[in-house]
């Protein structure tokens, strides 16, 4: 059975619903971060699979998920240094509390 | 034709994405939710591999799974209790964020249909990258060679190590 | 000759407005009153020696056998346009430069010391020395300029130094208000000025008075073939030139700021409103009166405004009740009168009599900023003794201030023209070249002369005889007296100039072409105009001599023509009408409804609905993240659905 350019994006794609689900649905900043990174995650992968099979000599794809693997490094420790900030004011790191900018 | 082996392992590796993935979001104690993201990108690593991606699985490995999974397991110890779990969804909100995650699957999978023709390409054949054109990628300027964006990703991580050190230090 | 003393003519008044007006106010009152007076009694010294010496010293550089030469003492370019146009600062000295330079610093210093006394305690003492320097200083530059755009530099500092001292008494409405409208009223008449020079310059490249008047077949020749609405260019260029003299001249139909420009402290109006800055636009005539020669529509125009002027002005003066307004009044009249002689000095581009009218004009000029001067600083002191403007208050004064009245009534025979005083001389010349020019304009002049010896002596009569009010009564126990020797000094120095100026021989030192000219006094001119002025004197003396009923029979005799002269013909109504009702109700409202309404409305609109919009959707900005992420993921569907069907 030949493997072909579908069969890596399906489970991409329901990788990348499962963030979809886990943003919409979860409370925890924390959790959402995580639903976030599944997302950025499935992102990557499509852009490896098509570099990988619809144009093998180049390499933009792949310098896209390089770069987007330091940015998603460099938004997640943004992200927790403000949520730890947030806890450290408010004790609790829910979504649904933090509607405001400045307290 | 792909050779079995290959195969199995492609299967392997859909498999836990998929399952991880869905357990991920699923589960309700926090800290398990990391660790099945940490199988979740080991799996991606595992298919960068598979791909012939060898550089970019091991900075999937060291990037994700030690650096950023490392991150939220710290930042989970320190915002939550032991034992807390989070509340059951309620069925309203799961069936709302199906909706959701459903309408984007549908979106894509129209997407991909609009574009049939590229979706059955077999695997063509590739030397891997080496070092040394990896390098050249990075630090170039000409077509195809990323020095700028390389730069300007190296100030985004050091500004965002001081913001990050601005936001959470003590006041 | 050499530079200095011209430079100093000009520096000295300049630092002195510089020093009273930056360091006045650590200074005493009587320093800076000192320092005013030694500065312009210098400029007095200096600009006499400059004169005398160019009419006297018989230097090659002034006089050519008995020709008086024009002689530029220095001329900085200042700013360099093209090699012809270049806008230049410099001295000129020629014959009535000269004179210039002997009467401004005479009539200026007396003003400085007279002002000693008058404005003795005064607030802002220091800041008036420092204005009055500062006038001095605008026109000394203004007369000895060498170039019309010079000339229009201080033409406009002269108004704005006139501005600033009829707004002196800055904490009253009526000053205020006075100072607005002269500036204003000169600023609109300047507009014209402005143009004229301009089209002056365009034709000849150049803006020196010199090659202008040297050559003035040149200058016609530049304009050749032009020519707009049935006039030549050059006479356009010349009127609206006048036009400038017109608003500065106090002629019709812009007279109406002098009036009022009385408001102002009574030495300024001695100063600047009757000896010196007024008559700047008879000054301008002269200055260019070669060009005018050669358009006698433009004399033409000259001599009907002034004897339109002269006659209004002095019908108003007959039935006005402020002395300082009547002599404003009189000012005008006999600024009219110089005008009229410039109009008539020539015809079919040949000066009549050799120029008789311009050398008349000049003389006329000179005298009459002495006995003006004198009249008003006479003015001055009866007001600082009755404290009132208006003679009603007055009567009787020639017991109680016999300087004074002495002084004055010297000052009004001279401005009626009698043998032996200044007047008489001058006048004589004005009316013989207006006879030389035409019997109508001679006859209409005389005319004007005889109303000015009647209101002059119905001043004087008025004033110092009439009837004696009580005036132990009204100024509790003090009775009115001569003022200090500040000020009676200036009193008696004028007065015995003018007794004694009609005797200069001015003909040999002023004239048109610079060749010298033989004043024969003409006595059936003159012999027929004093006649006339004595027998308007014995009128005024019936009237006015002893207090009686006679004035008010008269005046209600003819109740609306004495009313319409004592409103001044309504010219202030008619100007408030064109202003008020025309332009301000006609078009500034309209076009002001418009802006606030039309312009202001769209853009209040605007803000309005921006306003509303973001207030019907500022419940988007909840703060929930979730919420976000929904509208998101919607627009996202949306557009990749409608992407999809673009594609499909």
């Amino acid at each position: 059975m030949d493997i072909t350019l579908i069969w890596y994006l399906v489970p991409a794609i329901v990788m990348f619903c499962c963030g979809v689900y886990g943003f919409l649905t979860r409370r925890n900043m924390i959790a959402m971060l995580i639903s976030l990174e599944l997302m950025l995650n499935a992102v990557d992968i499509n852009f490896v699979v098509f570099n990988r099979y619809l144009f093998p000599s180049s390499m933009e794809g792949w310098m896209f998920t390089l770069f987007g693997i330091a940015i998603a490094a460099a938004e997640t420790a943004l992200a927790i240094a403000i949520i730890i900030n947030l806890f450290r004011v408010s004790k609790n790191i829910d979504v649904r509390d933090a509607t405001k900018m400045k307290n | 034709m792909e050779s079995v082996g290959s195969t199995i392992f492609y299967w392997i590796i859909a498999l836990s994405i998929v399952i991880f993935s869905v357990l991920t979001v699923t589960t309700r104690k926090i800290l398990r939710a990391a660790t099945y993201l940490l199988f979740v990108l080991f799996a991606t690593a595992a298919l960068y591999f598979k791909l012939d991606y060898e550089f970019l699985g091991s900075v999937q490995i060291a990037v994700y799974a030690g650096g950023i999974v490392v991150l939220f397991v710290f930042a989970i110890l320190l915002t939550t209790h032991p034992g807390d779990n989070s509340k059951q969804l309620t069925s309203r909100k799961k069936l709302l964020g199906l909706v959701g995650a459903l309408a984007t699957a549908g979106a894509c999978a129209w997407a991909l249909c609009s574009r049939s023709a590229d979706l059955f390409t077999s695997l063509p054949s590739m030397a891997n990258p080496s070092m040394h054109r990896i390098g050249e990628a990075m630090l170039g300027t000409a077509y195809g060679q990323y020095l700028l964006p390389f730069e300007a990703v190296s100030v985004l991580l050091l500004a965002c190590i001081i913001g990050g050190v601005v936001i959470a230090r003590k006041r | 000759m050499d530079i200095t003393i011209p430079i100093l003519i000009l520096a000295i008044p300049l630092f002195m407005f510089l020093l009273l007006g930056l360091a006045g106010v650590k200074m005493s009152h009587k320093l800076a009153g000192t320092l005013g007076t030694l500065g312009m009694g210098t400029v007095l010294v200096l600009s006499y020696y400059t004169a005398f010496t160019y009419y006297f010293s018989g230097n090659p550089e002034f006089i050519d056998g008995t020709t008086r030469l024009q002689a530029v003492i220095f001329n900085h370019t200042w700013l360099q346009f093209t090699p012809a146009l270049a806008i230049r600062i410099g001295f000129l000295l020629d014959p009535i430069s000269a004179m210039m330079l002997i009467v401004i610093p005479t009539i200026s210093f007396m003003v400085h010391v007279y002002s000693l006394g008058y404005m003795h305690g005064e607030k802002g003492f220091q800041r008036y020395y420092a204005f009055l320097s500062l006038f001095s200083f605008s026109m000394l530059g203004l007369v000895v300029a060498t170039n019309i755009f010079q000339m229009y530099i201080f033409w406009e500092l002269v108004g704005a130094s006139s501005f600033l001292l009829i707004g002196f008494f800055y904490t009253l409405p009526s000053a205020v208000s006075a100072c607005k409208k002269a500036f204003i009223v000169t600023r609109f008449a300047d507009l014209g000025f402005l143009i004229g020079i301009l089209v002056l310059s365009y034709f000849t490249h150049h803006l020196d008075f010199l090659p202008m008047t040297q050559n003035p077949q040149a200058v016609l020749a530049s304009f050749e073939g032009v020519t707009f609405l049935g006039a030549s260019g050059l006479t356009w260029a010349l009127v609206l030139i006048f036009t400038g003299g017109m608003g500065k001249s106090a002629m019709l139909p812009l007279h109406i700021w002098l009036p009022d420009a009385m408001e102002g402290p009574t030495p300024v109006s001695a100063l600047i409103h009757a000896a010196t800055m007024v008559v700047a636009g008879v000054y301008l005539v002269a200055r260019l009166f070669p060009l005018y020669m050669l358009e006698d529509a433009a004399l033409m125009f000259i001599t009907v405004v002034g004897a339109a002027t002269a006659f209004y002005a002095a019908m108003v003066a007959c039935a006005q009740i402020d002395i300082k307004r009547i002599l404003a009044f009189s000012t005008i009249s006999q600024i009219a009168f110089m005008m009229v002689s410039l109009g008539v000095a020539s015809k079919n581009n040949v000066a009549i009599h050799e120029g008789l009218g311009y050398m008349a004009s000049m003389f006329h000029l000179f005298t009459h900023a002495m006995f003006k001067a004198l009249l008003f600083l006479g003015a001055g002191s009866l007001i600082h003794a009755v404290h009132s403007n208006n003679y009603t208050a007055m009567g009787g004064l020639r017991k109680y201030m016999p300087i004074t009245h002495i002084t004055f009534l010297i000052g009004c025979l001279a401005i009626a023209g009698i043998w032996p005083f200044a007047g008489f001389f001058s006048k004589d010349e004005i009316l013989s070249a207006c006879f030389a020019n035409g019997t109508f304009w001679g006859i209409w002049m005389m005319m004007v002369a005889a109303m000015t010896a009647f209101y002059m002596f119905r001043m004087y009569f008025l004033v110092f005889w009439w009837d004696n009010p009580d005036y132990e009564k009204e100024h509790h126990g003090h009775l009115p007296h001569d003022p200090g020797f500040a000020m009676t000094f200036p009193l008696i120095f004028l007065g015995i100039v003018s007794i004694i100026a009609g005797f200069i021989p001015f003909g040999q030192l002023v004239t048109f072409d610079g060749h010298e000219y033989h004043i024969h006094i003409d006595w059936s001119i003159a012999g027929l105009s004093m006649g006339v002025a004595i027998l308007s004197i014995a009128f005024s003396a019936w009237l006015y001599m002893k207090k009686n009923d006679k004035p008010q029979r008269m005046a209600d005799s003819c109740r609306w023509l004495w009313t319409a002269a004592n409103r001044r013909f309504y010219w202030d109504e008619i100007y408030l009408f064109i202003t008020r009702r025309i332009i301000f109700d006609g078009i500034c409202k309209p076009i002001a409804w418009f802006d606030r309404h039309i312009i202001d409305g769209t853009m209040d609109g605007f803000a309005y609905v921006t306003n509303k919009a973001s207030y019907a959707i500022r419940g988007f900005q909840s703060g929930k993240v979730q919420m976000y992420i929904w509208w998101y993921l919607i627009g996202a569907v949306v557009l990749g659905i409608i992407t999809a069907i673009c594609v499909l």
